[in-house]
C-alpha cells in the first residue's frame, strides 16, 4: 500500500523529516524514549538510506493509532507528559491501569458476566411446538413475538456482547489489551450463531481469550481447545473413535466417528498456518487425538469433559512424532504442545501479529525476529509485542498510516476522535454500524474471521457506508452516543470558518491531512450551507462543525491508522 | 500488494503521469449504454456436497457408505424425492424449481469438477478458484476481473459488480470492480442536503492515486449514474419471487442492473452454510434448506430476467466437494470434485457433463472423495471464451485446456 502513495511525495516526507531531525523540531528527549533505536543506529540508518524513522509528535500519534481504537482529544498531550515508552509499558500491563469507570458502564449487561450454566437456564430454547404452530401458521409471527419475547432468546447474549465490544473499545484506559482480545478472538474464530455457541460465546471471550490476551500463546490454544463454543463450534464434542456407539440419550445406538473439522482448523489457522507442513494423514491423527474431547450436558450445563469411551486410543503419530497408545485425554495435550512448540506456528503468529500492528505485507526480517521472541519465550505475547514496537519497522515511513482501519477500528475511532462516549444501548446502535460498513461483530461465519488487509475492507459500498455513518454520527443521529464537537474546536473564533477548520483538523487527525483534503474543506467552507446562521445562535455567520467534522471523518485520511 | 488497479499497478512514479491524465469520460457518459453479454458468479462458500446436490444415483457405490444422509433413488411420480435428470444422475428434491430449466434445456450440470490443487482447506481452495491460479498464491487479481477486463473498455463504472459488504478476491484486479451491499442505499444519505455528497466527493477527487482515492472516484461516477437509471425501482417482472435470503436479495439486484442497461459485464454473489460436517440431512434438514433457498433464487433470476437471460450465464461454483462417506456424525468432511451448475443463454442444457470416475472404492481421491475430472478452469475457460467472446490464455495462465465440454451451442 505504502507504495501506491506514490515516490514523490515519499521523497518529499522524508527530505522534510531529515530537515526535521537535523533541525531538531523534536519535542520529545530522547532519554524519554526507550522505544527509540540508539542514535548511532539511526545514524547508520540516515547514511545507508533515506531518513524513514518517524520521531516527535508524529510518532505519538502513530503508536496511538496503532496500539488505540484511534487517540482521543487530548491523547497526544497526556502521551507526551507520561513519555512513550512508559505509556507502551503500561499498556503491556493492563493490569496495572485503572479501568472502573469501563466496568461500572457494563453493569447493566449481565449476561457478559453469566456462566454458561446459567444462561442456559435464563434463557431457554423455544418450545418445539411453538416453532412448529409458527411454521404451520398456525400462530402469527406477532404472537411468537409475545410468548417468546427477544429479550428471553438467547441472541440477546451475543447482542449484549456487542455492545460490550463497543463500549470497551471507546472508553476503556487498556486499549492494547482491547486490541488484543479482538485479535484473539479473530483468530481464534467462532461463530455467535451457530446451533448452541449463542449461549456459549460471552463465557468464550470471558474464559478463554481475555485471560490470555498478553500472556503465553500456548494457554491461548489450550484455553480454546477446551472451550464448550470452540468444541462446538467446530465440532469436536461429536467426534469418536470410528466404531463408537451412543451409549445413551436420545441417540442411543447410533454411530459416531471420526470428524475432522477442528483439527484441520487448528493446524491450518491457530497454529502452523496453511504452509506449515501438515498432510492429510496428521489431520487425520491429530482428530484421532482429540476423540472424547467434547461437552458435558450441551445443553444444561455445558463444560469440557474427557470422554474415554469416546476415545481412539491408539497410537497416533503428528508432525513426525510419537504419541504412544493409551494417552487418553493428554493426547491432545501432546498435540498443542508439539503444535505450540513448532517454528511454523511461531513464524506463522508472528507474521499475523506484524500485519496486525505494522503493515499488510509483513517485512520479512520483523517476522523472524518476533518469531524468534515466540520461541525463547514460550510464546509471550507481550514479548512479541514488544518486538514489534521497538522495531525499526514499526515506527518506519513506510509504516506511518499504512494500515486501513477494519469497520470496527473505523467506528470506534471515529466516536473517540469527537470525544464521544456511549451506553450499553448506544453501543449496540454502532455495533450495527460496524454491521453496515461490512463487519458485523461475532458475526464471521468461516473459522478464518475477519481479514486484515485494506483491499478487503475498501470497496465501493463500504465507503459510502463509512461516509454515511460520519454523516449521522457528527449529526448526533446516533441516541445514547454523546459526542462533544465543543471542545474540538474552542478557542477558535466561529465566525472565522478557517480557524475553526484549523483547530478541528489538530483535534481529530492531529493535523496530519493531506494539503488536498484541507484545501477541499476550505473550499467546503464557502458554501452556504457549510458557513451559515444557526437557529440557536443569532450571531454572524456560525460554521457548521458537525458538517466539517463529518467530511473529515469520512476523508481519506480518517480510514487510515 | 494487490494490485487493483492500472494506477496503483503502475507503481511508483508512473503515478504522477496518471494523475494529470484525463478521466474516463462518465460526467459526459450518462446516458446508459446497453447490457451486452453478462456472466453471473455464484459461490457456494463452505464446499458444498456435490453428491447431494446432482446425486449419482446409478452408481452403486452411492447408497452404501452414506447410511443416514443417502438420498432416495427417484421414483416417478413420487415428489420429495430426488428429480432424475438423465437415468443416472438426480436433482436434490429441494432443488425442484430449476427442473423447469432442465427441462427448457437452459439448465447443465459439470459433474466430478474441481481443481487440481489438492488442499482441503476453505480458505485456500476458495483462493485458488477466485484467482483461477490453483496452486499458486501470487496472483494478485482474480480471474473474473481479468474476463471482465479482456472486453472492450467501456465507460461505466458498473462493469464488474459484487452484492455484498467486501469486494471479493475474484474481482480483485484492474478492471476496477465495484461492490454493493444495496442498491437503495448506495448514496450519500443527507436528506435535502447536498453538499455532504459534493464535499466527499472533492475529498475523494484530490490528492494521492492510492486504493481508497480510487476507490472513492469510482464509487462516486457509480452513485450519480445509479441515481439517474433508478435501478433498484425496478420490480420483478414475470411474476418472479426471490426468496428472502441473502442470495435472493443479490440476485434480485443484479437483474436489476441488467434491466438498467448500466453496462453490467461480470456480476457476483455468493452464498455461506454449505459446510456440512454435523447432521447434513437428506431429502429434509439443514443442507435440504439451503439448496431450496439456492433453488428458488437462480429459479427466480431466471424468470426475472425472461427473455434477457439469452444474454446471461450464471456459473456457479464452490471450492471443493465432500467425503463420499458419511462422517460420524451424519455430516461430510472436506473431499475434492463437486458439482457446478450453468445456466442461460446459449447453454446446451439439459445434459449433465461429467467423465464420471465412479464411486468404487479404488476410484476414489485418497481413498475418500470424488476425483476431479473436469479442472474447473476448462470450465470456467469455456464460459469466458463462448459466452464473454474473451480469450482463455491470459485469464487462467499456464492452463491449456483439454477439449472443450461443449457446453455453448
Amino acid at each position: 500500500m505504502s507504495r501506491a502513495r506514490g515516490c514523490v511525495a515519499g521523497v518529499l516526507t522524508s527530505a522534510a523529516l531529515m530537515l526535521g531531525a537535523l533541525g531538531g523540531c523534536t519535542t520529545v528527549k530522547a532519554g524519554d524514549d526507550r522505544v527509540a533505536p540508539v542514535p548511532s543506529a539511526a545514524a547508520q540508518r540516515v547514511t545507508a538510506a533515506p531518513a524513514t524513522t518517524i520521531t516527535g509528535d508524529r510518532r505519538i500519534i502513530h503508536v496511538l493509532s496503532r496500539l488505540t481504537y484511534g487517540a482521543r482529544p487530548g491523547d497526544v498531550e497526556r502521551v507526551r507528559a507520561m513519555g512513550l515508552s512508559a505509556w507502551i509499558d503500561r499498556q503491556l500491563r493492563p493490569g496495572t491501569i485503572d479501568d472502573d469507570a469501563t466496568e461500572q458502564a457494563l453493569t447493566e449487561l449481565t449476561t457478559l458476566r453469566m456462566p454458561i450454566a446459567e444462561a442456559l437456564r435464563e434463557f431457554p430454547r423455544p418450545d418445539p411446538k411453538l416453532r412448529a404452530q409458527l411454521a404451520s401458521g398456525e400462530m402469527s409471527r406477532q404472537e411468537m413475538l409475545e410468548r417468546y419475547p427477544m429479550e428471553k432468546r438467547p441472541a440477546r447474549i451475543a447482542g449484549e456482547l456487542q455492545a460490550a465490544k463497543v463500549v470497551r473499545a471507546v472508553t476503556s484506559e487498556r486499549q492494547l489489551e482491547e486490541l488484543m482480545v479482538d485479535f484473539w478472538f479473530n483468530h481464534f474464530n467462532v461463530f455467535a450463531n451457530k446451533g448452541d455457541v449463542r449461549w456459549y460465546v460471552a463465557a468464550y471471550e470471558r474464559e478463554a481469550i481475555r485471560p490470555y490476551a498478553m500472556a503465553k500463546f500456548p494457554d491461548l490454544v489450550r484455553a480454546t481447545a477446551h472451550h464448550p463454543a470452540m468444541l462446538f463450534y467446530l465440532d469436536n464434542w461429536l467426534s469418536a473413535r470410528p466404531d463408537f456407539r451412543v451409549p445413551a440419550g436420545p441417540n442411543r445406538g447410533r454411530k459416531a466417528g471420526l470428524n475432522e473439522n477442528y483439527a484441520r482448523e487448528l493446524m491450518e489457522l491457530h497454529t502452523l498456518g496453511v504452509d506449515g507442513g501438515y498432510t492429510q494423514k496428521d489431520v487425520t491423527e491429530v482428530a484421532r487425538a482429540f476423540t472424547g474431547w467434547t461437552i458435558d450436558r450441551p445443553q444444561t450445563d455445558g463444560h469440557f469433559v474427557f470422554r474415554p469411551a469416546m476415545h481412539d486410543t491408539g497410537e497416533k503419530v503428528v508432525l513426525g512424532q510419537r504419541i504412544p497408545a493409551g494417552g487418553g485425554r493428554d493426547d491432545g495435550e501432546r498435540v498443542i504442545d508439539i503444535l505450540t512448540r513448532s517454528p511454523a506456528t511461531a513464524r506463522f503468529i508472528a507474521t499475523k501479529l506484524v500485519r496486525r500492528f505494522v503493515s499488510d505485507t509483513p517485512p520479512p526480517a520483523l517476522v523472524t525476529r518476533v518469531a524468534a521472541a515466540y520461541t525463547s519465550t514460550d510464546g509471550d505475547i507481550a514479548a512479541m509485542l514488544r518486538t514489534i514496537f521497538e522495531s525499526p519497522e514499526f515506527s518506519s515511513e513506510d509504516a506511518y498510516r499504512a494500515k486501513i482501519k477494519k469497520p470496527f477500528e473505523f467506528v470506534a475511532s471515529a466516536v473517540r476522535a469527537l470525544g464521544g462516549r456511549t451506553d450499553a444501548q448506544g453501543g449496540m446502535a454502532l455495533a450495527r454500524a460496524s454491521a453496515e460498513i461490512g463487519e458485523p461483530l461475532y458475526q464471521a461465519q468461516p473459522p478464518t474471521g475477519y481479514a486484515d488487509r485494506g483491499e478487503v475492507w475498501v470497496n465501493a459500498g463500504a465507503l459510502l457506508a463509512r461516509m454515511n455513518f460520519a454523516l449521522g454520527l457528527a449529526s448526533g443521529r446516533y441516541p445514547h452516543v454523546s459526542i462533544e464537537l465543543a471542545p474540538l474546536v474552542a478557542g477558535a473564533d466561529p465566525a472565522v470558518p478557517s480557524a475553526v477548520l484549523d483547530r478541528l483538523l489538530a483535534s481529530i487527525v492531529a493535523d496530519q491531512t493531506g494539503p488536498a483534503t484541507r484545501a477541499v474543506l476550505t473550499t467546503q467552507l464557502s458554501e452556504p450551507q457549510i458557513t451559515r446562521l444557526s437557529p440557536d445562535d443569532r450571531g454572524p455567520a456560525n460554521t457548521d462543525v458537525a458538517k466539517l467534522a463529518a467530511l473529515v471523518i469520512g476523508s481519506p485520511e480518517f480510514q487510515r491508522r | 500488494m494487490i494490485t487493483r488497479r492500472t494506477f496503483v499497478k503502475a507503481g511508483g512514479c508512473a503515478l504522477v503521469a496518471y494523475a494529470g491524465a484525463p478521466r474516463f469520460l462518465l460526467r459526459t457518459a450518462h446516458a446508459a449504454e446497453p447490457s451486452g453479454k453478462v456472466l453471473v458468479a455464484v459461490f457456494q462458500r463452505g464446499a458444498v456436497d456435490g453428491l447431494s446436490m446432482v446425486m449419482p444415483h446409478g452408481d452403486p457405490g452411492y447408497a452404501g457408505v452414506r447410511p443416514s444422509i443417502a438420498l432416495q433413488p427417484p421414483r416417478r411420480g413420487e415428489s420429495e424425492r430426488a428429480i432424475d435428470l438423465d437415468g443416472f444422475f438426480a436433482l436434490h428434491p429441494a432443488l425442484a424449481p430449476l427442473v423447469p430449466l432442465w427441462s427448457n434445456r437452459a439448465l447443465a450440470v459439470v459433474h466430478a469438477c474441481g481443481s487440481p490443487d489438492t488442499t482441503r482447506s476453505h480458505f485456500d481452495a476458495q483462493d485458488y478458484m477466485e484467482s483461477g491460479t490453483p496452486g499458486v498464491k501470487s496472483t494478485t487479481d482474480g480471474w473474473l476481473s481479468r474476463a471482465a477486463g479482456a472486453r472492450p473498455a467501456k465507460s461505466t463504472p458498473f462493469r464488474a459488480v459484487a452484492i455484498g459488504p467486501v469486494l471479493p478476491r475474484t474481482l480483485h484486479g484492474d478492471v476496477g470492480a465495484i461492490s454493493i451491499q444495496s442498491l437503495d442505499r448506495f448514496d450519500v444519505r443527507a436528506g435535502t442536503d447536498t453538499t455532504a455528497r459534493a464535499g466527499f466527493e472533492s475529498l475523494y477527487e484530490q490528492g494521492v492515486h492510492d486504493l481508497l482515492h480510487g476507490t472513492g472516484r469510482e464509487t462516486f461516477d457509480a452513485v450519480r449514474m445509479l441515481r439517474s437509471t433508478r435501478a433498484s425501482r425496478i420490480a420483478p417482472a414475470n411474476g418472479a419471487e426471490y426468496p428472502r435470503v441473502p442470495l435472493g436479495d443479490a440476485l434480485k439486484q443484479i437483474a436489476q442492473l441488467i434491466k438498467a442497461n448500466v453496462g453490467l459485464e461480470v456480476a457476483f454473489a455468493d452464498m455461506q452454510g454449505w459446510d456440512t460436517h454435523v447432521g447434513q440431512g437428506a431429502e429434509r434438514g439443514q443442507l435440504a434448506l439451503r439448496f431450496r433457498d439456492f433453488g428458488a433464487a437462480l429459479a427466480a433470476f431466471a424468470q426475472d430476467l425472461g427473455d434477457k437471460m439469452s444474454d446471461v450465464v450464471v456459473l456457479t461454483m464452490s471450492e471443493f466437494g465432500r467425503t463420499v462417506a458419511e462422517n460420524g456424525n451424519r455430516g461430510t468432511d472436506h473431499g475434492h470434485a463437486t458439482a457446478m451448475l450453468v445456466l442461460g443463454g446459449g447453454v446446451r442444457g439439459g445434459r449433465v457433463y461429467s467423465q464420471w470416475p465412479g464411486l468404487d472404492h479404488h476410484r476414489l481421491f485418497e481413498g475418500r472423495d470424488l476425483a476431479v475430472t473436469t479442472d474447473f478452469r476448462t470450465l470456467f475457460s469455456e464460459v469466458a471464451t463462448r459466452h464473454l467472446g474473451v480469450p482463455a490464455a491470459p485469464i487462467f495462465p499456464g492452463f491449456r485446456s483439454p477439449a472443450p465440454l461443449g457446453l455453448f451451442a
